[in-house]
């Protein structure tokens, strides 16, 4: 990579923004949070993130837009059926890997 | 408060299940960094001073597009401040034996299931309770990375290629259960997610960077949820 900005540095600063979200309340506050609307929201955020973050980028994590929607089909169909982390994600990578193999045959 | 009963022990043994389960999540972290051109070594490093994953992915994805530091710094802000929320129920949790050096200590391994795992314990939770939970977890989290990091760089280009989509997986994975149950989540990530489509595809929003669009489709999102589907004192 080819970077202005050295490697550690962002590391420095990803360290130090996530250890002083945990920190600053456990050493600060000990006050309930009371609005509604902040407990909401601070309970909605990780999976709005999570859901932006996999959809699109599910679609460029593997080598072509094919093998990764046929690992999201297969993660969409193994974690509705209630299976586990683990498996969820063998699943997916096993169905990318297969249509990897099957879809330049086309 | 009084001092709790749990001892290191007691925690070691409540963090080993996290520990496994990290184990296989930061591996698929660890094969994605080196995808992305990070180095297995600076991977594992950012598992062993961050233990979050999903600002992990965000933050290397951020490097690897040669992102502004203040970019980095607000993505890590938002994508983590759920942590903020945890770290203000636990600070309630934690017996009198936590001084202030301890809660700086502890305050490095608040993660989603080291607080699920805390709060579940009946009674308040001391500083060696928490040093035992808090030591597997990490372990396994930076050992899977190096381990993803390593398995990136040496397996076969289809393989490692076919690995990238573990973590997504995973995410899947920790959404669809809550989705099905709570129509607010549900709600909140099929916004998130049209919205991030949205500004991926199209080209007006050409300008904005993957990392500055999860923040906002985040807030958006997240915002939108908490207005139509408030969420009640016992559940958040």
């Amino acid at each position: 990579m080819n970077h202005a900005i050295p490697l550690w540095l962002y590391v420095l600063v990803m360290a130090c923004v996530t250890y002083a979200v945990r920190m600053t309340p456990l050493v600060l506050f000990r006050k309930k949070i009371h609005s509604v609307f902040v407990r909401s929201f601070l309970y909605y955020v990780p999976y709005a993130v999570l859901g932006a973050m996999t959809i699109p980028g599910i679609f460029y994590s593997t080598d072509s837009v094919y093998s990764a929607a046929a690992g999201l089909a297969a993660a969409l169909v193994a974690s509705f059926a209630g299976r586990s982390l683990l498996f969820v994600a063998v699943a997916a990578c096993a169905a990318a890997y297969l249509a990897a193999l099957i879809v330049p045959l086309f | 408060m009084d001092i709790s009963r749990f001892s290191f022990r007691d925690g070691l043994k409540d963090g080993m299940p996290i520990a496994l389960g990290y184990l296989s999540v930061s591996f698929g972290f660890g094969v994605s960094a080196v995808s992305m051109g990070i180095g297995w070594l600076a991977a594992a490093l950012i598992s062993l001073t961050n233990v979050t994953s999903a600002g992990q992915v965000a933050g290397v994805a951020i490097i690897a597009a040669a992102g502004s530091l203040g970019e980095i710094a607000l993505s890590m802000l938002v994508i983590n401040i759920r942590y903020f929320l945890m770290s203000i129920s636990l600070s309630q949790k934690l017996d009198d034996s936590c001084t202030l050096p301890r809660r700086l200590l502890i305050a490095y391994g608040v993660t989603d299931e080291i607080f699920a795992v805390s709060s579940s314990k009946e009674g308040p939770v001391g500083s060696r309770y928490m040093a035992g939970l808090i030591l597997l977890p990490v372990i396994g989290w930076t050992i899977g990375t190096l381990l993803g990091g390593i398995a990136g760089e040496l397996l076969p280009y289809s393989v490692s290629a076919a690995l990238g989509i573990a973590i997504y997986g995973m995410f899947v994975a920790i959404i669809m259960p809550v989705a099905r149950k709570d129509k607010g989540v549900l709600l909140c990530v099929c916004v998130s997610v049209l919205l991030s489509c949205l500004l991926k595809y199209i080209p007006l929003f050409s300008g904005i960077s993957a990392g500055f669009s999860v923040i906002i489709c985040a807030i958006v999102s997240a915002a939108a949820a908490s207005v139509i589907k408030p969420v009640k004192e016992a559940e958040a």
